[in-house]
């Protein structure tokens, strides 16, 4: 009996846990754990996502927007027909403590000079730390658009190019240029551990580092020094939760206040829940069905137009991306500055495209290869059932696809080489820049081994893409880029499917919080009520 | 018994070569490189990819990249991950304290719960206990994990707010160091009022899920055990006796019915380390489980590979001591050869 009592009263104690109090923090439950605390070494958004509240760039997004304001750059500019920026640089800025490191400067131009040369200069003492790849810097194309970077006094640095691109401003606010300390860099390396520069971050952003357990935790506490958009928490916690409905159940059991990626099966009960909010935006991305134009008979305007007209692409939001898409007119997203909203719809006409094929003299059936994506994106979910989909619409205006895909490898390398006659394929923006988008339809994107699987190359098309990188004015930018979604839409070198729609879930009394077209998270201005 | 140890050791060494050969032909069998699987749509230029390879030495014949591994392996290195470019061993030696810990509490819930229900119903043989105990091992046997550890989530945690969702500790209230990586008792030596029996707390839902299956095996164990024993001899001579049925059922035939008992439990331990697999995922528990999973999705050789090896190293160590312990319940083993 004696051992019974014992029992319940230890089980009593267990289940009432404990409710003591503490400062305000925020519990992000967030997928997975990063790589490491170093964008420039990371490719991953969960990665970019756990080093973004420690670190600063030269150039900022707005949160909440794709719009390029100062960071640690107080102010720019461009000259010299925009291949010469002179950035001028924030004072007074001060670098997070960490136990074993207390800065004893403010931050500088060598800062900046560290946080490129390191990805940038093979003499750099980091430049082979913790793997040295530096998938960004190269995949922007960093190395070929900068020709040198020097500084003219302690806060004053100018960036010369090697051909004019104004986009390059928004290159420098993603997460692969946030900029480290330097002092901490030769600290670590007198140390004899470098590593640990990736593994505990320094920064100048509104949250600093604290600590990380592998799959479990990570901690950061509010930077009270910050000079942008004041912390509102006092601290900062990303809880590790791998499985979505895991990540669910905390959320609805209050064991976090924001929630990485729900899945769209529980979307429709979460809007119910009067504990929770749900709210959404197109994402940065794009999916599409390329037609190969060097590739008879799509090299005809006419047939791409026609067999654009052929799919049910309502169908396919509708049962693909159960609701989390949206259909797509331009290659951009509407959230993008440029947009041009008055391009119409492809219509779903299936007489109309058996017309054209006819008067564009195809001869009925037609046979076509249609490649379907091996792997799921986040642009598209399932390429095989929206290729299944496609095949029996096409069908139906007498064009026989035959389904062929690759292993993902296989397949990118093949569709690069345009091997293909047709096929499914799509991007994820990086900087919110529209030419991070128009770039693809490029001419020289377009040349074997190249991005472009349209393989379409449209003169005027290619000189407005030019144009518009050495352009200052925004205004004047998206103009050009308006015209190049009219020509695209036009040409229709391919049908473009779907945005997919972002969601994300968190309690009802969390305040502040901006969802970002970027699909970047970021939590100075959040509250909890 | 020396003679014997040092032969259970001997037989190790192939299970170890072939494991060693099986996890790196598997993961190469599946498409896509640690290079590769980086790649996005942006491609990567020919150049890069070939640095890349050069640089993992995936460049070099299958063969010699196996026997590069066999060498390392032989000096005791087990690599870097390829993803976080921490060293193997480290990354496995933060991890694996949580695996073993929620594995011990599985574990013990299996066998507190497990021996004293099944030899309960050996005595109540045919009774309604015995044959409710049976029809519930059964199901606790073929329950899947995933849904299993999701209705308990839903049910207990969210329905009724009793137990937390997931992870090892309230990470709100409690934040303190880890020296020994097994939160129960780095929560004892934080000093933090309330923090081991938070950390019990989050590990009621997960042990039970875990230990479920074990829970069930070792249950009818138990109870075939106790039959067999119950009707020997010497049992009918205890009671003959007239010693009291708490003694002979205890002492007499309990232990005696244990020793397929500690095999089964010996043999739960690998398939421990796979439920684990799940029920870390589930509870986002960060064990070597999840770990591993991870890895095979990044393709991330050296951590795969030296994952594999050092879990099951962990589990012929269990085995083994399994053996040993079989020895000293029962005599005749070591003895007898």
């Amino acid at each position: 009996m004696k051992a019974l009592t014992f029992a319940g009263v230890a089980l009593t104690a267990l289940l009432a846990g404990a409710g003591l109090a503490s400062a305000k923090t925020l519990v992000y439950c967030s997928e997975g754990s990063p790589e490491n605390f170093t964008p420039a070494i990371n490719t991953t958004g969960t990665s970019f996502d756990a080093a973004r509240p420690v670190y600063n760039r030269l150039t900022e997004f707005k949160r909440g927007t794709t719009d390029v304001v100062p960071g640690l750059a107080e102010s720019w500019e461009v000259t010299d027909g925009g291949k010469t920026i002179t950035f001028h640089l924030r004072k007074g800025v001060k670098f997070h403590s960490l136990k074993d490191f207390k800065p004893t400067r403010d931050f500088n131009a060598d800062d900046v000079l560290f946080s490129f040369d390191r990805q940038w200069k093979e003499d750099n003492p980091y430049y082979k730390v913790s793997g040295g790849k530096y998938d960004y810097f190269n995949d922007m194309d960093m190395p070929k658009l900068l020709d040198s970077l020097e500084k003219t006094d302690d806060y004053t640095i100018v960036m010369k190019l090697k051909t004019p691109n104004v986009a390059i401003l928004a290159n420098l606010a993603m997460d692969f240029m946030a900029i480290g300390s330097k002092e901490y860099a030769d600290f670590l390396l007198k140390k004899g551990t470098p590593e640990q520069f990736d593994q505990a971050p320094v920064g100048t952003g509104p949250f600093s580092f604290v600590s990380y357990q592998k799959d479990s935790v990570i901690r950061y506490k509010a930077n009270k020094d910050f000079y942008g958009e004041k912390p509102l928490v006092d601290d900062l916690v990303f809880a590790i939760t791998p499985d979505a409905t895991a990540r669910y159940a905390k959320l609805k059991a209050g064991e976090c206040h924001v929630n990485a990626y729900p899945r769209p099966a529980d979307l429709e009960e979460m809007e119910k829940d009067s504990t929770l909010k749900v709210i959404n935006m197109p994402g940065l991305n794009v999916a599409y069905w390329a037609f190969n134009a060097t590739k008879p008979p799509f090299d005809k305007k006419e047939v791409r137009q026609a067999l654009s007209m052929a799919i049910d692409r309502d169908a396919i939001i509708k049962d693909v991306y159960l609701g989390a898409g949206s259909k797509a007119t331009t290659l951009i997203p509407p959230t993008l500055w440029s947009f041009n909203d008055k391009i119409p719809d492809v219509p779903f006409d299936q007489e109309k495209a058996k017309a054209m094929l006819a008067a564009a003299g195809v001869k009925a059936p037609l046979d076509i290869d249609l490649w379907y994506m091996p792997v799921s994106r986040p642009y598209n979910p399932n390429g095989k059932r929206i290729g299944e989909m496609m095949q029996a619409d096409l069908a139906k205006v007498g064009v026989n696809a035959k389904l062929i895909t690759y292993e993902w490898g296989e397949y990118r390398k093949r569709l690069a080489n345009g091997e293909q006659i047709t096929g499914q394929y799509g991007w994820t923006g990086d900087n919110g820049d529209p030419d991070n988008f128009f770039f693809l339809r490029g001419c020289p994107g377009g040349k074997p081994g190249n991005s472009n699987p349209t393989k379409w190359c449209n003169a005027e098309f290619d000189e407005l893409l030019e144009k518009a990188r050495t352009l200052t004015n925004q205004a004047d930018r998206a103009k050009l880029y308006s015209r190049m979604q009219e020509i695209e839409h036009d040409e229709a070198p391919e049908l473009l499917l779907a945005h997919s729609i972002v969601f994300e879930a968190m309690r009802s009394n969390v305040t502040g919080y901006k969802q970002s077209p970027l699909g970047t998270i970021a939590f100075e201005g959040v509250d909890i009520q | 018994m020396v003679a014997y140890f040092l032969r259970r050791i001997a037989l190790t060494i192939p299970t170890f070569l072939a494991l060693m050969f099986l996890t790196f032909a598997a993961i190469r069998l599946v498409p896509g490189d640690p290079v590769e699987v980086r790649t996005g749509e942006h491609g990567m230029s020919p150049e890069r990819l070939a640095y890349f390879r050069h640089e993992l030495g995936l460049d070099q014949p299958v063969w010699k990249q196996f026997l590069d591994y066999i060498w390392r392996l032989a000096h005791g290195d087990f690599g870097v991950s390829l993803s976080s470019q921490q060293k193997v061993v480290t990354e496995f030696l933060t991890l694996f304290p949580a695996t073993l810990e929620l594995s011990f509490f599985a574990m013990l819930f299996a066998i507190a719960i497990g021996v004293p229900a099944g030899a309960l119903a050996a005595v109540k043989r045919g009774g309604f206990y015995d044959q409710a105990l049976m029809t519930v091992s059964l199901f606790g046997y073929s329950m899947p994990i995933f849904w299993w550890g999701l209705l308990l989530i839903m049910f207990v945690s969210v329905r009724l707010g009793l137990l937390p969702v997931s992870g090892r500790i309230d990470l709100i209230n409690y934040s303190f160091d880890q020296p020994t990586g097994f939160m129960t008792i780095d929560a004892l030596l934080s000093d933090q009022p309330g923090a081991f029996l938070d950390a019990l707390r989050h590990l009621i839902l997960p042990a039970i899920v875990l230990g479920t299956v074990p829970l069930a095996v070792i249950a009818r164990m138990t109870r075939s055990s106790m039959l067999e024993v119950l009707s020997e001899d010497y049992v009918r001579t205890a009671r003959a006796k007239g010693l009291s049925p708490a003694r002979v059922i205890g002492v007499h035939a309990l232990r005696n019915a244990l020793l397929p008992v500690v095999t089964v439990i010996g043999l739960s331990i690998s398939g421990l380390m796979a439920g684990a697999v799940l029920t870390e995922t589930i509870f986002s528990w960060p064990g070597v489980g999840h770990w591993l999973i991870d890895s095979i999705g990044r393709r991330d050789y050296p951590a795969l590979q030296g994952g594999v090896l050092l879990i099951s190293a962990v589990v012929v160590f269990v085995n083994l001591i399994v053996d040993l312990v079989y020895g000293v319940i029962d005599p005749r083993i070591s003895h007898g050869r």
